[in-house]
This record gives structure tokens, C-alpha cells and sequence, in this order.
């Protein structure tokens, strides 16, 4: 490809003297549309079905091969229709969905509200085993489809109907005003009927409607995904191709960029951090993604749940030097959190920086006050759990306890408590066996502040690992969803967060950044909210 | 001869249930697997049950570890947790590993015997003195540390390899971490064919070769080295088995998709099956290296019988 780019230009210089301006058009047009390029990859946890990928590596690919009815905007994270024409309601409970005409899939079927219905019905149905099942979780009849234990007395929601070629009606089981904003996630994608015909070899070489095409697929290794000339949609790609090539290490893939042998590598590893400006210059991108990561606390253990307990948390959350540590470990490649959201949803969307206030500031004698007047630390010390194999983690959380230690004058005060992998260490989650504070990641799933406060503090929500409980903040989150109004929604949302704050249910740490290098054949390189790289609008040459 | 390959043939069966039984009990002690699968958050307990059941994770480990090996007698090794039969991933990655060992062994014996007996029959010379040292530097310095150089000098300043391997892994390709993945063994192997060397040289049917009057060439290489080879033989046979388990570190280093990456992605998902798998193959492997190199001693010293 470089050969060529070369031999375009030399053409160019030749032709310069004919026809300058042609020439110029192109070049500042932007690349060669033919180019393809190589980017780094991690092999999908799961297998590649919409309903069933709930990691970054899996999302990449789901990004480039299928468009939903909404997605999210790559700059500023606002959900805008894509395959929808219109969603409307009155109550914020029954919906109407009109599809887009023209749409079909590289196969050539046309994308019609069945190919939605099936797909959803698919994603939530208990017997195919989909990781995502659980967004299907609002809409009616979703307890018969999935039960939480036995068999499922239905195999379709009862909440969806197909009324027409391009419309159906949802029906939630509750008043959800900001359900069409969650639509853009990967599991509401539309599935072919190739999908569910031949499954197997749908899985071997998925087929979807986005811009790009599934050249080749080789498991564990590499996918090969060209740009779909007849792809019906706006965002058409401005690149030739992808090829996903899969890295065990990222160190590989930082030192396969440097060499020229790899054009793109995201998520550049801690290691690198320091030497990537001077590496790379001004090809390296360092942008807030909607991740925040937090320290949650086991509510199901007495010690962390009794009245004064709530002073304890603060006082912990102000003994952490939020800004060294994010200075020296992370190198500025994350944020203090002053809340308990993210950046990437914006003022309007509910981020509020300073939100969290004193509580989230270091205060090394205020945090010791605290802790004295909630009756001190349970047991005189306490314990940070996480999970040592992937993230770095080890590095962050000697320093958090560094710091508390530091701040309360007490060398024992708090102590790391590594697990050997990730999957023993959710194992000891869902078992309610913690006993001190453990580690809390969150990756939004789409940018609405509904996602940052409901699934992980609202009573029994699904990813409430500690188990926290407030009637008070449950009562605004239900007010809230019933708010036809956004920004009143907002609105509550924020007050919910605020007894968030209040009884310092988990304690924010920062805001993470997604981070990208790219050679210098690449242009427009973007990450979105997701910190995925936005592939079509990537220009090469 | 026969009877005896019969009798090792029948002493792997008990070492290889051990081994598999020991593997089967480790990854399970290391906790719920399923837990793992679907992020930071809980799986929704009932997908977590089909799950469960799905994969066989439901039942007690003795029963489990009873199903696993009579589908291993059938050929079946399981499925892996993203959707693929762990025979496919053994199916792409060990072809891969296989060539990288074939590239490590053939340094081992071409160089390693080389030098080994360049040395063995200079004692004492700058030569010998020499190769000495840079063994004691290679054997002192972990692999990771010679790949990772070698992989930014080559591939990163100089330009003359890419400093990953491609999906294919062809031979040309691997040349180089092979090279790394050998380097300790390589020393090793030296340093046991120069003692091996110099100790014979002394020995009577060398100098009875001598004084017969045969040529220097055929001393060294008929007389010589195939006496001085046994323990050489016996190192080399075990690192087999070693080179293929053992290879996480450097595949990982040059990005190569063999068995070091599904053990070491198998670990890291707590995936069962492609672990003990895996595992069982190289147990195999090991074994079979250890057979063949107990009959090449045969072959080496006529002296040797077996019955």
C-alpha cells in the first residue's frame, strides 16, 4: 500500500505540471479510500453474537459490522438515529419504532422491524445463553423469557409486536423516558436471517449492516474486514479495510507500531507511558472514555453497615490523594473523579464536576477526624481487594494505601489484598465473601447518567456488588425514569447521586482515559466514549 | 527390545492420569469460572446456571474430571469458552509451536554440539575460555530480557526482522525466537558436550582409535562424540517437552498464537478445558520424548540393552 501511495505521488509531481490542482483536491481530500489498514486487537472473550459481547475487544468489531437504530455521536456520545426514522411515545412506556427504508444487510436482505424483533427476542431468550440478556430486562414479558431460576414458560417477549414491515411497538414493563437513548448498544443491533438459519457459520463470518464487511475471520489471530462499497448509510468508510491483528501483550503491539508494522494500536500500555509523546508526537491521543473506577464496599458485612459507617467511607474517600496517584502511576492518563459519572456525558447529560466536594478531596485531618467520630476503621485496619493478572491494578492500589496510611498516621491502616485472576476474584464477588473495600471498574454501556447510578446502586440492580440499599436514592431513580422531560430527568438523577454522596456508597478514585498511536500513514484517528476507535472515519495515506 | 517399549508404554498410563488428575484439581481450585464471563458485573444467576450446566460445571469435580477423560479417549476435548472446540485451537496452535521447537532444537544441536566439542577438544584455549563466558552470560540473563533486546535491536532500530510474528508463522519468521527461545538451553547443552568431550578424549578407545592410525575426523565424530553424547541426548529430550509447555514467555514476547498463548489465555479465563487439554497433550509429548530418549541411549552405546 505504501508502494502505491509512493507512486501516486510521483504521478502527481509529473501530472503537477498538467494539472496541479486535480492533484491537490485529492491530497487534501485525504488519503487513499483503497488503503487498508492494520490495527491492534485482543481476542473476543465470547462469541461474536450482538447479545452475547460485553468487552471492548468483541465491541470493536460489533462497531464496524452493524449500525442500530440509534448511535452514539463519536464526539460527543448523544444518541442520534441511524436506522430509526422515528421513535415516539406518549407515556414513556409504550413505544413506536419506524425503520429507515433502504437499509439491508451485505447480503443483501432488507432490514425490516423483524430484524429487530428476532434479534431482541434471540438476545433475551434464557436458552441461548446471552451475556447481554439483561438489557432486554425492561421490556414486558422479559420474566417468562428469562426467569431467574426453572425453565422459560415463553420464547418471545411479550412486549414486542411487529406491526408493519418498518414499524413495531415496544412495551416496557415499567416508565423508562430515556429507553430509545439506550438503543444504540450493541445488543439492539438488527440480525439477518442468516443469523439464525445457519448459526454456526454466521458465527464463523458474522454478517451484519455497517459500513464494513467480514473478509476473513481467523479465530484467535485475525479478521480482515473490507469496506462495504453499497453500504447504504452516512457514515460510509473512508478507509479501505481493517485488519484486526490479535496481540497477547500490548508491549507487542506498542513495539510493532514503533517498527511500521502496525498502524494503529489502542490502549497503550502503562509502561509506555512516559517515552509515547517523544515516540510518537503528536500521534498519540489521550481521551476521556466513560469508565470510572471506584472502591465499593461490602454493605452485606455488619462492620461497613451501621449507623456512623457512613462517616468511616468519607473519611477513607478523603485520606486518598486522588491527584498524585493519577500524576505519578497513571501519568495523566486519568482524571480525579469529582463525581460519580463521567465527562464524556457533558453538562447536559449530567456530569457535574465537583459534585462530590470535600468528600472526594484529600484531607488528611479531616479524614482522620471523621473516621475517629464514625467509630474508626472495623477492626482497627482494612483491606483493598482486586485482581492482580490484567490492568495494572497492583501499582494503584499500593499507592491508595500508601496514601490512607499516610493520612492516619497508621502503617497498618490499610493493606493490599491481591487475587490471583479475574475470574476468582468476581467468583468472590458474587459470593459475598469481601470483607474490606475491593476494586469497581464501570464501563458506561451507553452515555446516559441512568447507567452510571441504576445498575450499580440501585437496590438488587445487577451490578450492585456491594449490595448497598437506600430508599431515598431508589425513589428519585424511579421518579426519574418516569420524567418525560430530559433535563428534569437529569435533574433527579443528580439529586440521587447526591445521597450517593451522602453515604458515600462507593468511593470515586478517577476517570479513566482511552489512549491510541497511530503511524504516520493514518489521519482523523478519533476514539469514541467507548474508547473504541472510530475506524470509518479513519484516513490513510 | 519390544517387551521393554510395551512395559514403558503401560508405567505412562498411571503418570498420565496423575498428571491430568493434578491439572484437573488445580485449575478448579482456583474458583468459579463462570463468574469471569461476563465482566465487571454478575451474570444474571440463571444465564450463569445454563452456563454452568452448558460447560459441565454443575457437577461434582470427580464426575467432571470422569467425563473429561472418557471424551478425551473419543477424540473430544470439550469446547472452549468463546464457542470454539478446544482440537481447533490445537488444531492452529500447535503446528505453530511445533515448528518454533523444531527451529530451538536444531539450534541446540547444530551450535550447542558444535561449540560443545570446538571447546571440548581446545581446553584451556582463548576459544574455550571464551565460549565459556558468553554461556555463563546467556544462562545468567532471563529470556525475556535477551527477547525483548534482541526484539527492539533487530526489529525496532535496525530494521531487519519484524519484531512480531505474523498469524501464519511461517519458518523465516520464527528464526529468531527460536533462537531466543533456545539461547539457555543452548548454553547448557555447550557446556555438557565440552565436559562430556574433554572427559573422553582420555579415555582408552580414543587413544586405541589414535594409535590405529584413523583419520582425526573419524575419531572425533565415530569414537568420540557418540560416546560423549548420552547425557547430551538425555538434556535435549527433556527440554522437548519443556521447550513446548514452556514457550509463554518468549511467544508472548514476539506475539506468536501457539500453545504458550492458549495456556496462557486459558489460565487467565480459568477455561478448564482448554487448560488441562493442553496440558494433556504436552504431558504426552513428554512422556513419548522421554521413551524415545531412553532408546536412542541404545542406539548410542551398543553396550546398552534392553529386554
Amino acid at each position: 500500500m505504501r508502494g502505491a501511495t509512493h507512486a501516486r505521488r510521483a504521478v502527481c509531481a509529473v501530472a503537477a505540471v498538467l494539472a496541479a490542482a486535480a492533484c491537490e483536491a485529492e491530497a487534501s481530500g485525504g488519503g487513499d479510500a483503497g488503503a487498508v489498514l492494520s490495527a491492534s486487537w485482543g481476542d473476543p472473550q465470547n462469541p461474536l453474537e450482538p447479545a452475547n459481547t460485553n468487552e471492548v475487544q468483541g465491541g470493536k468489531v460489533l462497531d464496524m459490522v452493524f449500525r442500530g437504530l440509534k448511535r452514539y455521536d463519536p464526539v460527543t456520545g448523544e444518541a442520534k438515529d441511524m436506522l430509526a426514522e422515528r421513535i415516539e411515545t406518549s407515556d414513556s412506556r409504550n413505544f413506536t419504532v419506524t425503520v429507515k427504508d433502504g437499509w439491508t444487510f451485505s447480503n443483501g436482505e432488507k432490514v425490516t422491524a423483524r430484524s429487530f424483533v428476532d434479534a431482541w427476542n434471540y438476545g433475551a431468550s434464557l436458552r441461548n445463553n446471552q451475556r447481554n440478556a439483561y438489557f432486554f430486562g425492561y421490556i414486558k414479558g422479559y420474566d417468562q423469557v428469562h426467569p431467574e431460576e426453572g425453565e422459560q414458560t415463553a420464547d418471545t417477549l411479550s412486549g414486542l409486536k411487529v406491526t408493519g414491515e418498518r414499524t413495531f411497538t415496544v412495551e416496557l414493563a415499567q416508565k423508562f423516558s430515556t429507553f430509545p437513548d439506550t438503543l444504540g448498544y450493541n445488543a439492539f443491533a438488527p440480525l439477518p436471517r442468516a443469523f439464525f438459519d445457519d448459526h454456526d457459520a454466521w458465527v464463523r463470518k458474522p454478517v451484519g449492516n455497517g459500513p464494513y464487511l467480514v473478509d476473513s475471520y481467523t479465530r484467535g489471530s485475525q479478521m480482515s474486514l473490507r469496506t462495504w462499497n453499497d453500504y447504504p448509510g452516512p457514515d460510509k468508510a473512508r478507509n479501505g479495510g481493517v485488519d484486526l491483528k490479535v496481540y497477547t501483550d500490548a508491549n507487542t503491539a506498542y513495539t510493532d507500531l514503533m517498527a511500521g508494522n502496525l498502524d494503529l494500536a489502542d490502549d497503550i500500555p502503562a509502561a509506555q507511558l512516559k517515552n509515547v509523546r517523544s515516540d510518537l508526537g503528536d500521534r498519540y491521543l489521550n481521551t476521556p472514555a466513560g469508565i470510572l473506577q471506584t472502591l465499593a464496599f461490602p454493605y452485606y458485612d455488619d462492620a461497613w453497615n451501621k449507623p456512623g459507617s457512613e462517616k468511616v467511607r468519607t473519611g477513607l474517600s478523603m485520606a486518598i490523594d486522588r491527584k498524585q496517584i493519577t500524576d505519578t502511576i497513571f501519568q495523566r492518563t486519568r482524571t480525579p473523579a469529582t463525581d460519580w459519572t463521567s465527562p464524556v456525558l457533558g453538562e447536559d447529560g449530567g456530569y457535574r464536576a465537583g459534585l462530590c466536594g470535600d468528600a472526594c478531596a484529600y484531607r488528611p485531618d479531616e479524614a482522620k477526624r471523621l473516621i475517629r467520630e464514625g467509630g474508626g476503621l472495623p477492626g482497627g485496619k482494612v483491606t483493598i481487594t482486586f485482581n492482580a493478572d490484567t490492568g495494572s491494578h497492583r501499582e494503584w492500589v499500593n499507592a491508595v494505601c500508601n496514601s490512607i496510611n499516610n493520612a492516619l498516621d497508621d502503617e497498618h491502616a490499610c493493606t493490599a489484598d491481591p487475587v490471583g485472576t479475574f475470574a476468582d476474584f468476581r467468583g468472590r464477588i458474587t459470593d459475598r465473601k469481601m470483607t474490606g473495600l475491593f476494586r469497581a471498574g464501570w464501563q458506561m454501556d451507553y452515555p446516559l447518567i441512568q447507567n452510571f447510578l441504576q445498575p450499580l446502586y440501585y437496590t438488587g440492580a445487577s451490578s450492585n456488588d456491594g449490595m448497598w440499599s437506600n430508599e431515598r436514592f431508589d425513589g428519585l431513580v424511579d421518579r426519574a425514569n418516569q420524567e418525560t422531560d430530559d433535563a428534569k430527568a437529569v435533574g433527579l438523577f443528580q439529586q440521587a447521586e447526591e445521597v450517593v454522596r451522602d453515604d458515600m456508597a462507593a468511593i470515586p478514585l478517577w476517570y479513566q482515559n482511552g489512549s491510541a498511536g497511530w503511524s504516520e500513514r493514518l489521519s482523523d484517528v478519533r476514539l469514541n466514549p467507548f474508547s473504541v476507535p472510530v475506524y470509518d472515519q479513519i484516513k490513510v495515506g | 527390545m519390544g517387551r521393554y517399549v510395551v512395559r514403558r508404554l503401560i508405567q505412562m498410563v498411571p503418570v498420565f492420569v496423575g498428571a491430568t488428575l493434578l491439572i484437573f484439581l488445580m485449575v478448579n481450585v482456583m474458583g468459579d469460572p463462570v463468574a469471569g464471563l461476563c465482566g465487571e458485573r454478575r451474570c444474571d444467576p440463571a444465564t450463569a446456571a445454563r452456563l454452568e450446566q452448558e460447560f459441565g460445571l454443575d457437577e461434582p469435580v470427580w464426575r467432571q474430571y470422569l467425563t473429561y477423560m472418557g471424551n478425551v479417549f473419543t477424540g473430544d476435548f470439550g469446547t472452549a469458552f468463546n464457542g470454539q472446540e478446544v482440537t481447533e485451537l490445537m488444531a492452529t496452535a500447535f503446528p505453530v509451536t511445533i515448528r518454533l521447537t523444531l527451529i530451538a532444537i536444531l539450534f541446540e544441536v547444530v551450535v550447542g554440539i558444535a561449540l560443545g566439542v570446538v571447546t571440548g577438544l581446545r581446553r584451556g584455549r582463548p576459544v574455550d575460555t571464551g565460549v565459556l563466558l558468553f554461556t555463563l552470560v546467556v544462562v545468567s540473563v532471563p529470556t525475556f530480557v535477551t527477547g525483548l533486546l534482541l526484539q527492539l535491536l533487530l526489529g525496532v532500530e535496525w530494521g531487519w526482522i519484524r519484531p512480531s510474528v505474523s498469524s501464519g508463522a511461517p519458518f523465516d519468521e520464527l528464526i529468531l525466537p527460536g533462537l531466543v527461545l533456545a539461547s539457555v538451553s543452548l548454553a547448557y547443552v555447550t557446556r555438557l558436550t565440552r565436559t562430556s568431550i574433554a572427559e573422553n578424549r582420555r579415555s582408552d578407545y580414543v587413544r586405541t582409535a589414535v594409535a590405529k592410525g584413523l583419520p582425526h575426523r573419524r575419531v572425533v565424530v565415530r569414537h568420540l562424540l557418540r560416546n560423549s553424547l548420552i547425557p547430551v541426548v538425555t538434556f535435549i529430550g527433556a527440554d522437548i517437552g519443556f521447550l513446548m509447555g514452556g514457550a509463554i514467555v518468549t511467544e508472548r514476547i514476539f506475539n506468536i498464537h501457539g500453545v504458550g498463548y492458549q495456556l496462557y489465555q486459558g489460565i487467565l479465563r480459568q477455561n478448564t478445558q482448554t487448560v488441562v487439554g493442553f496440558v494433556t497433550v504436552l504431558v504426552l509429548v513428554f512422556l513419548v520424548a522421554n521413551l524415545v530418549v531412553d532408546l536412542l541411549y541404545a542406539v548410542l552405546d551398543p553396550r546398552i540393552r534392553y529386554a
